[in-house]
């Protein structure tokens, strides 16, 4: 019964100022109820103090055929990463 | 096959059926009672909606009837914990000594007849608990502080599903008024004041729920109307689970509850 509902992709945010996570997804009649299944089910254990839900549908996602061309080009680019620098302690969550 | 061990009753045990859990002790007798009523409401339900566990609809809705059934547990536990011996109460009291309403007890029937009871029993709990914390009892003031925002999700919830089951489809809408029929003749009870109760009225104990029964009519009026169904009409109240007087409902409920406790009393796990 459930696979008439649609799916909703279900993100937390586990505390303030860290960005909504996506944790997994839920179904639900509507957007509403879709918010409290993804409360009941990824919440339970105090992990957010934020949820968002997106209609799976609404989701525009890479085409996996194209990963090679989209993807392996950044590979051998490690000058990208700014792993050159020195992060001072009291910097979190980068 | 082994015998069933002798149940042990308890010196000075009292009570109208074979209670072998603990006397109430120097507590308040209308006092343990109302913490009784009160925690007896939130185990019964706790264990009814726990029966949805593995059954429930779908996955998702099994998940959030089994968050609302360990909510209500939880809660269960501190009230008959600061009755007595909780566990003791717990298993240890046959269906006599049972102070819950008669709401809580009823069956299960389909997802819509649980929604109906829920819908009519958390209303009248939340509207209780925000009421409990200003009782003059300090155990039940810090209880329902801390419960009352599980029991308004509760109540969102089951607004919301009576709203959608009510305003869906023939068929959701068919089951959603027999489960709100079926329900119905249960919420006098809710409102009833005894002598227990206006003894714990008098000092400050309890809330009266009189004072709050034309707010909850017209909050069940409103979430109906916005179900598009038709509010039942009242029937003759059905009153006494108070009292111990219960449906043959909470037998059988108690029998699958209470039945490993019971059979192995030193069990642990």
């Amino acid at each position: 019964m459930s696979g008439d509902w649609p799916l909703w992709e279900v993100f937390v945010r586990a505390k303030g100022g860290l960005a909504h996570r996506h944790v997994g997804s839920v179904h639900a009649p509507d957007a509403e109820l879709a918010l409290r299944h993804a409360r009941d089910t990824y919440t339970r254990r105090l992990e957010g103090v934020s949820l968002w839900v997106v209609p799976s549908a609404d989701i525009v996602a890479s085409d996996p055929d194209e990963a090679g061309e989209l993807f392996e080009p950044a590979e051998s680019k490690i000058y990208r990463h700014p792993t050159f620098y020195d992060i001072p302690d009291e910097v979190k969550h980068i | 096959m082994a015998s069933l061990p002798p149940i042990d009753v308890p010196k000075g045990a009292t009570g109208a059926g074979a209670f072998d859990a603990p006397a109430a002790g120097a507590r308040d007798p209308a006092h343990f009672d109302f913490l009784l009523r009160l925690g007896d409401d939130a185990l019964v339900l706790g264990q009814r909606l726990g029966e949805w566990c593995g059954h429930g609809p779908v996955l998702e809705v099994d998940i959030s009837l089994a968050n609302l059934a360990l909510d209500l547990v939880g809660q269960a536990t501190l009230l008959l914990n600061e009755a007595g011996d909780g566990d003791q109460l717990a298993f240890h009291r046959d269906v006599l000594d049972f102070r819950n309403c008669l709401l809580v007890e009823q069956p299960n029937g389909d997802f819509a007849q649980t929604i109906a009871r829920h819908l009519l029993y958390t209303t009248w709990q939340h509207m209780l608990f925000q009421r409990l914390t200003e009782s003059n009892d300090q155990f039940l003031r810090e209880l329902a502080h801390k419960a009352v925002k599980e029991v308004a999700y509760h109540r969102e919830l089951a607004s919301e599903w009576t709203i959608r089951l009510g305003d869906g489809t023939e068929e959701s809408a068919r089951r959603m008024a027999d489960g709100l029929g079926w329900c119905w003749r249960f919420v006098p009870e809710l409102f009833e004041v005894d002598e227990t109760l206006q003894a714990m009225i008098d000092c400050g104990v309890s809330p009266d729920p009189r004072q709050f029964e034309e707010e909850y009519r017209s909050v069940i009026a409103a979430v109906l109307a916005g179900a598009q169904l038709d509010q039942p009409t009242d029937q003759r109240p059905i009153l006494g689970g108070r009292r111990g007087h219960h449906s043959e409902h909470l037998g059988h409920l108690l029998a699958v509850m209470q039945f490993l406790p019971r059979t192995y009393p030193d069990a642990i796990w």
